[in-house]
């Protein structure tokens, strides 16, 4: 039992030591007691609350360290901070706290909401859609309308699944094209200082200012100058160059030890063989967010100015036709909706933590 | 003087030399820039002076450009009644919904932040779902659709609010309002993303230091700590939320129709359409672009000029 007393005060008197400002009454205590910290009254009345807060640790310091110890034996450091971190944050009132989890739970319910009522008129038969008073959700869920998907519209002149085709197509190349061009010019912008490059990066930076609206009539006249109007490089190449992926790449890459870049380089690598295999391999986080960033782009790009053919149009503009076609197709626009909806969100939760991890360097400095 | 110019002259020649040596030193670099750089300075970078170019001439793609001189934004301004109504709509769209969204995003990835962490990620899915959804926002149609077969308006009924149900997408009241509330629900993008990753990096001594110091609670630890640390992340995040402000026309297209009635849903982008697309009078829709791509520049720069002020 001493021995736990013991234990307590150390590490108590640590964490005082370890606060960045300490009152002056305590440091003075401190200082003429000499490590007796419960002497004077002065103390006692700055300390108070802070020692509170410091008690509630106090026993699972104690303990979790012994438990432990039986087991591993040799990671100290690791078991010591374990308990610090599992203690409530200072600063969080319990009020506060519930009130945070109601109000973000209605938010969500909301904010979720019209995902839902998507997804259950998808599953609604006809007769269900047109009810009054409309349901939110479907009392005999089919599947019904995403197989008329394919079913009628394969009688049409260009079936669903060229469509479907054509969007993938347009989003895979695309995003190919982009992680692959966006991460070689990323890897030389940061790190290899040349003349130009900062400002090429500047320019960039002003690029991600305005949308691809101010440029869609002047792309329009490059395009058609090229003889690229009304093929599937018009919505291809453009995406090649989205400002957006350079710009995480580059913050990311520039987090990436050059240590590495030039150790290779000492074993006789080449600058392409740095990349290829010592850079790209390392970035992987940033991979999916260009990714998944290109995609969201590309998956629902209309494509309605630069392609004119029917068949070579695009997904979201089916799904524009299909709303067209009015009442009885409301089910069938509202499968199209799930499809075009599924695949960005599915990529998004397979690979949040490394897009969360690249985000942390999204950070624009001036 | 001339002292002075000769001595000017002098550096910069030197400068030139340093850095056309550095250049050939660093060959391998621009190859590794070049097509990235080669692609973008055609589609981003060509449009932009191409555009500013044309927006001086009159140009339907048939003839030549013909050089008219600020004709065509003097008849933007003065006698384009419609593209005054837009810019108005524009306006009205981006003041409500830009801060608003800008302020959400924030807010709710700093409330996030404060969950445990498998709770934490399955909000962000949540919230950031609807912008990443596309094209989901066209179910508000079906939602708000303007017979009593629309969930609002059966609701009304059913309560007995309103006998007939309201054409919420024809009637120029209602455009606007349910435009702005949709684009609300997908303003938590790319910039809310940067919040949260942000706010996850911070440094947590930090927050212990201040609470030696004295914070007491939520609100001043947010004010003094957290915000002056994600200040690159809030750039960030303004400029995606101004760009997205500005460009908005794909809702008000989809949901409002093309063009919409008395024009109460048309926004600089849709008049840009317009005349790009539908009249081919690419000059004066170049001049519209211009003006756009003023605002958008002007309003990150001013934008970003007031963020590095704060937390100091």
């Amino acid at each position: 039992m001493s021995n736990t007393t013991n234990n307590t005060t150390e590490n108590n008197n640590f964490e005082f030591e370890n606060g960045d400002v300490m009152n002056e009454g305590f440091q003075e205590s401190f200082d003429s007691e000499s490590g007796d910290v419960y002497a004077t009254e002065e103390f006692l009345e700055d300390v108070a609350p802070i020692a509170e807060t410091a008690a509630a640790p106090v026993e699972p310091l104690i303990q979790k360290p012994e438990k432990k110890k039986k087991k591993k034996g040799d990671d100290e450091e690791e078991s010591y901070h374990k308990p610090i971190i599992k203690r409530r944050k200072p600063n969080r009132s319990i009020a506060g706290d519930i009130f945070l989890y109601i109000f973000l739970l209605i938010v969500a319910c909301l904010m979720f909401f019209p995902i839902v009522y998507a997804v259950e008129s998808a599953l609604k038969p006809l007769d269900e859609l047109y009810k009054f008073p409309p349901r939110i959700f479907a009392q005999n869920p089919t599947l019904d309308n995403f197989s008329d998907l394919f079913v009628t519209l394969s009688k049409s002149w260009v079936s669903f699944g060229r469509y479907l085709f054509n969007t993938v197509f347009i989003t895979f190349l695309g995003t190919a094209g982009h992680l692959f061009l966006a991460s070689m010019a990323a890897f030389v912008l940061a790190k290899y200082e040349f003349p130009g490059g900062r400002t090429f990066f500047k320019i960039v930076t002003v690029a991600m200012m305005f949308t691809g609206y101010v440029t869609g009539i002047p792309n329009y006249i490059i395009m058609s100058k090229l003889g690229m109007i009304d093929t599937y490089w018009s919505i291809i190449i453009p995406a090649f160059a989205s400002p957006m992926g350079l710009f995480l790449m580059k913050q990311f890459m520039e987090g990436l030890p050059t240590s590495l870049i030039e150790a290779a380089k000492i074993d006789g690598a080449t600058e392409w063989c740095v990349f290829t295999r010592i850079v790209m391999p390392n970035v992987k986080p940033a991979w999916l967010t260009l990714i998944i960033f290109s995609v969201q782009a590309l998956w629902n790009n209309k494509a309605s100015t630069l392609i004119y053919s029917e068949e070579m149009k695009t997904l979201p503009y089916a799904m524009q036709q299909i709303q067209a076609g009015g009442i009885a197709r409301t089910g069938e626009a509202a499968a199209v909706l799930v499809v075009l909806m599924v695949v960005p969100i599915a990529i998004f939760i397979f690979s949040e933590s490394q897009i969360l991890e690249t985000m942390a360097s999204s950070g624009l400095k001036d | 003087m001339s002292q002075f110019l000769n001595d000017y002259i002098k550096v910069k020649k030197h400068n030139f030399r340093v850095g056309v040596k550095k250049a050939r030193i660093s060959k391998s670099c621009y190859l590794f820039l070049a097509p990235y750089a080669i692609i973008f300075t055609m589609f981003f970078v060509m449009p932009v002076v191409i555009s500013i170019f044309f927006s001086f001439t009159y140009y339907n793609i048939l003839e030549a450009p013909r050089f008219i001189g600020l004709r065509n934004y003097i008849s933007l301004f003065l006698e384009d009644d419609i593209f005054l109504i837009s810019i108005k709509n524009t306006f009205m769209i981006a003041i409500l919904t830009g801060p608003l969204g800008y302020i959400g995003s924030f807010l709710f990835a700093w409330l996030i932040n404060e969950l445990p962490r498998w709770v934490r990620s399955v909000a962000v899915v949540i919230f950031y779902a609807p912008s990443i959804a596309g094209n989901c926002y066209v179910i508000f149609s079906v939602f708000f659709r303007g017979d009593s077969y629309g969930h609002i308006n059966a609701l009304l009924i059913n309560w007995g609010i309103i006998d007939t149900p309201i054409l919420f997408f024809t009637n120029p009241q209602w455009m606007l309002p349910i435009c702005m509330v949709v684009i609300l629900w997908m303003s938590l993008g790319a910039g809310f993303l940067s919040f949260v990753a942000g706010l996850q990096g911070v440094d947590k001594s930090q927050y212990e230091a201040g609470y030696m110091d004295g914070i007491k609670n939520r609100w001043q630890e947010l004010w003094y700590i957290t915000l002056p640390n994600m200040k690159p992340m809030l750039m960030f995040g303004a400029v995606m939320s101004i760009t997205q402000a500005f460009g908005v026309c794909d809702v008000t297209m989809a949901l409002c129709g093309y063009p919409s009635t008395d024009y109460a849903a048309r926004t600089i982008v849709t008049h840009l359409f317009d005349y790009g697309f539908s009249r081919f009078e690419m000059g004066y829709a170049c001049s519209i672009a211009t003006i756009l791509f003023l605002i958008m520049i002007l309003c990150n720069k001013a934008i970003q000029s007031f963020l590095s002020r704060v937390g100091t």
